[in-house]
């Protein structure tokens, strides 16, 4: 399966303001690499809060102008400019947002769905094949004419859906698609991916919800204080967690109810207190003496990566 | 102790239907009840009205006798899912904790609250770390009895087992009440004595 998407090493700093005019420079995202093929769906795992939609934001080219971005982008091969970025989004990479508060309140559906168009002709064009995809994903005609506050829910993210596949994208990022959504909904909405996957699509799903994770996900990245830590695969998350890596992930893994509802202590490091050496440096109970002012490498082992030394070479 | 509803229903003033009908619940700090429901089934409400925060219902709500208080500090308390909006935005949490009560730091410890949180200001915070606060804040010592509607809902696994491990010692050592509202069947069979379904309650 072809490479689509490869994000090396990046890292996304704000410049912000503390008292009068002291400036301070605040990491939240310190060292994300990740990589999705074709037909591959693969999560960001982490909690809220801790800066992953960042993630999302930078594919699209729409950080704030206070963002700072370092490291790779690169979209089949090639690495994504602002220009690249704007000339791709909408079109091959699309964004599915997390609410319909994402949606321009005064605008009936069906127009923003087709967004901006140069002629009548292109217009109508657009307009039967947005038809055809919202019949798709079961939203009648008359959805069309409305405005998004009359919108469900699951009518919400139908429409959001369907306007992310208008355009035949090769990737489709999804920003936290499950809260707040009744079962149901989720189930419909993870089965929505599933079928983009079919379709050779594929998805960065960015979460937190580890069930929704583990239900649709080929691989999962988990993203722990600005940092990957791992990449893991789904396969990984059985038994007792004996074949995930990092300490972390099998802490997050026991802590699930159903699998022991066992207790870690600790938190993970704060934007602006993250250590020298390794992020989970604190907490971790095989630590060596270098992990406290080392910073772990990602080490590529193959479809999995993993943040840690003790899976060095010769160790 | 005892936290008694008797006979609650409840309907919006536009609806035609009632939300909750007739629903007679009996609640102590012998057992710690997990109440399930869909989506839309009216957990919520019904956790606003055992509160004491919906005042318009058809029934009573008695907590050890009494009519629940309608002025000063109310003795069951409700944390819900979104603990960012239950606290002034433009007060610091030494400040948003102060509202409740004087906490000392030997129970911030138990609740993992570190010294530096408390200068900041809640948008400063993830959700978990609010949700920390959240809880101490509604841990008064004059709190008997506590709801938690879909309080871990947002967090992480792993804060999820910090939180309600905290919660569940104080629970005990102070004898209060403890009712868990939750969508998640294995977390409620996991820290629940008994399950209540509101379908099975619920005659609406």
């Amino acid at each position: 399966m072809e490479e689509i998407l490869d994000v090396e090493n990046v890292s996304i700093s704000f410049i912000q303001y503390t008292k009068g005019l002291n400036q301070q420079e605040l990491q939240v995202i310190t060292d994300l690499t990740l990589d999705i093929s074709e037909g591959e769906i693969l999560a960001v795992l982490g909690s809220s809060g801790s800066g992953k939609s960042l993630l999302a934001h930078a594919i699209f080219g729409i950080l704030p102008e206070n963002a700072n971005l370092n490291g790779k982008i690169k979209y089949k091969g090639k690495e994504l400019t602002q220009e690249s970025k704007e000339e791709l989004r909408g079109k091959e990479i699309t964004l599915i947002p997390q609410s319909v508060n994402f949606l321009d309140p005064l605008m009936k559906i069906s127009d923003q769905a087709i967004g901006h168009t140069e002629s009548d002709e292109e217009k109508n064009e657009k307009k039967i094949k947005q038809r055809e995809i919202f019949e798709k994903y079961n939203l009648g005609p008359e959805v069309d004419e409305m405005y998004p506050f009359q919108l469900s829910g699951g009518m919400a993210r139908r429409v959001l859906v369907s306007t992310a596949l208008l355009s035949n994208p090769k990737l489709v990022v999804a920003d936290e698609p499950t809260p707040g959504l009744d079962e149901k909904t989720v189930e419909e909405t993870l089965n929505h991916f599933k079928q983009m996957k079919e379709n050779g699509v594929g998805v960065l799903l960015i979460t937190h919800d580890i069930h929704a994770a583990l239900e649709v996900a080929d691989r999962i990245g988990i993203f722990y204080s600005g940092y990957v830590i791992e990449i893991a695969e789904k396969e990984d998350f059985t038994g007792d967690g004996e074949n995930l890596l990092h300490p972390y992930t099998k802490s997050l893994y026991k802590a699930l109810p159903a699998n022991g509802f066992e207790l870690t202590p600790g938190h993970q490091p704060l934007h602006g207190e993250i250590p020298n050496g390794c992020p989970y440096y604190n907490r971790c109970d095989m630590k060596f003496d270098r992990c406290e002012n080392e910073r772990p490498k990602l080490i590529d082992l193959g479809n999995k990566k993993i943040r840690c030394f003790k899976y060095e070479e010769g160790e | 102790m005892e936290l008694k509803a008797t006979n609650i229903s409840f309907k919006y003033p536009s609806a035609n239907k009632y939300l909750l009908k007739d629903i007679n619940l009996e609640l102590d700090n012998n057992k710690i009840i997990g109440l399930i429901g869909d989506s839309g089934s009216g957990k919520s409400t019904l956790c606003k009205i055992l509160s004491g925060y919906i005042s318009k219902y058809e029934g009573t709500v008695t907590f050890n006798g009494n009519t629940l208080p309608k002025k000063g500090f109310k003795p069951v308390q409700l944390i819900y899912q979104h603990p960012e909006k239950v606290m002034n935005p433009k007060w610091r949490m030494d400040n948003v904790l102060k509202e409740s009560w004087d906490v000392d730091d030997e129970f911030l410890k138990e609740f993992g609250i570190q010294k530096s949180w408390l200068t900041r200001f809640p948008q400063e915070l993830s959700g978990g770390e609010l949700q920390r606060f959240s809880v101490v804040r509604s841990m008064n010592p004059n709190t008997q009895f506590l709801i938690a509607d879909e309080m871990t809902t947002m967090l992480d696994a792993i804060t999820q087992v910090q939180i309600l491990d905290s919660v569940l010692k104080i629970v005990k050592q102070r004898k209060m009440g403890f009712l868990l509202v939750s969508h998640d069947m294995d977390l409620v069979n996991t820290i629940c004595d008994d399950k209540i379904y509101l379908n099975d309650i619920n005659g609406a």
